[in-house]
């Protein structure tokens, strides 16, 4: 049920925002029903190998965010409403949109013709899911 | 009862070329604590003392509400301990070895040794002499966790091991765990590991602690900041900034206060934030060392 989530060593991020991301991930696509019965911090870490205090912190995280929902000694669900709208894509945007900020100053683009180019990339998107 | 289940205060020993001083150490029960230190850091004599084996010059030592070394003994029936000095008898088999342990330990679990020997790989009629250094290892562990005591104290049980055989080691640590009365301390080089695993990071260098604390606000609060500092500008000194080199109009600062205003900071007198690295466990212990070194002659 939960032995699918994988920590990447070599991914940067810090381990718990890792989790963040797939537990939201397994939401998202419907893995982890709304509203339904999530594994307690302590059986995520065992399967994970990875501390209890470290899914705790994903936990309370996603509780901030409104995905899930922790009553005291009853264990955590998936919130009836999640909140998938969520800050940490807004932070990988802010990432992605640094390295092409800094690629464009390597190839000495403008920042008009940065701008053009993200612009068609995002034109060329919009028609490709439209088709 | 205490929820702590191990309560160092003030401790110290003194050797004629090494001194141990005021050690301090809380591990909460149910939690792992990785015990992170460089060879003759005081790592193992730590353990010796909060295990009974050497009696502090100074301090109060408490094991599971035991004091030590007076209560060592209650103490013991509940603490499962491995190091490198433990070794198992050559010509003896691990049935032999099994059979010896359950023989003193009422609480031996045959059920639970049973498949810990599938999965650790292991096989009772194999003598010890014909096992190779990572299946002694996990044999000794196997006799340790069969006993299922509350307390686990492990110097270094991975160093050794082969990618595999750490991930199995692991993973019964992590097992262990999800009993929440149940508690690790564990002693490593491998900060890979400790990283892996642990609810509390605890620092040694010299004998002394020079960091302890959650291993997330641990990693939380360590940053690498990659600045570029154009001529002319002036970095605010800040506190937290624990070493920066600069080449150039390159510099990188470490910090062990990390705030975002830090780099707002930087960036209003001047300089531009290239970078905010989050850093490995393994490149916060050199930092933390190197600059309490450097902190410690001058």
């Amino acid at each position: 049920m939960h032995s699918d989530l994988v920590i990447s060593r070599s991914d940067g991020r810090p381990m718990y925002l890792q989790i963040m991301e797939q537990i939201r991930q397994r939401i998202s696509v419907g893995d982890w029903a709304r509203g339904s019965e999530i594994p307690s911090i302590r059986q995520l870490a065992v399967a994970l190998r990875v501390s209890v205090i470290t899914i705790k912190r994903a936990y309370l995280e996603l509780e901030r965010e409104g995905v899930i929902v922790t009553q005291h000694g009853r264990g955590s669900r998936v919130a009836e409403h999640p909140d998938l709208q969520p800050r940490l894509y807004d932070e990988e945007l802010a990432h992605h949109l640094e390295q092409v900020a800094r690629l464009g100053e390597l190839l000495g683009i403008t920042h008009e013709e940065l701008a053009t180019r993200v612009r068609e990339a995002a034109d060329c998107f919009e028609r490709s899911i439209h088709e | 009862m205490s929820d702590l289940a191990v309560h160092l205060e003030h401790v110290g020993k003194e050797y004629p070329h090494f001194i141990l001083d005021d050690i301090n150490l809380r591990l909460t029960t149910g939690s792992i604590m990785g015990f992170i230190g460089a060879n003759g850091a005081g790592k193992s004599t730590t353990i010796r003392i909060l295990m009974g084996l050497v009696p502090p010059d100074r301090g109060r030592v408490e094991v599971l509400g035991h004091p030590i070394p007076e209560r060592q003994a209650a103490a013991k029936m509940d603490i499962g301990f491995a190091s490198e000095d433990l070794r198992l008898y050559k010509p003896a088999t691990l049935a032999w070895h099994m059979a010896f342990i359950r023989s003193i330990y009422p609480a031996w679990d045959e059920q639970y040794a049973g498949q810990l020997l599938k999965r650790f790989d292991l096989r009772a009629e194999q003598k010890i002499k014909g096992l190779s250094h990572g299946q002694r290892v996990k044999a000794s562990l196997l006799l340790i966790l069969a006993r299922r005591p509350r307390m686990l104290v492990l110097d270094e049980p991975t160093t050794g091991l082969d990618p595999v055989a750490r991930q199995e080691v692991l993973q019964e640590l992590m097992e262990v765990i999800s009993d929440d009365q149940r508690t690790i301390f564990f002693s490593s080089q491998n900060t890979l590991d400790i990283e892996q695993i642990s609810d509390q990071i605890t620092f040694i260098d010299r004998g002394r602690i020079i960091d302890s604390g959650d291993k997330e606000t641990f990693l939380d609060r360590w940053r690498r900041l990659r600045l570029d500092v154009p001529s002319g500008v002036r970095l605010p000194t800040l506190p937290g900034i624990v070493d920066s080199r600069s080449s150039g109009r390159l510099a990188v600062l470490t910090t062990n206060r990390y705030e975002p205003a830090m780099a707002a900071a930087f960036q209003h007198a001047g300089a531009t934030v290239n970078a905010v690295d989050t850093m490995t466990l393994e490149e916060i212990f050199v930092a933390n060392v190197l600059s309490r070194r450097e902190g410690r002659a001058a």
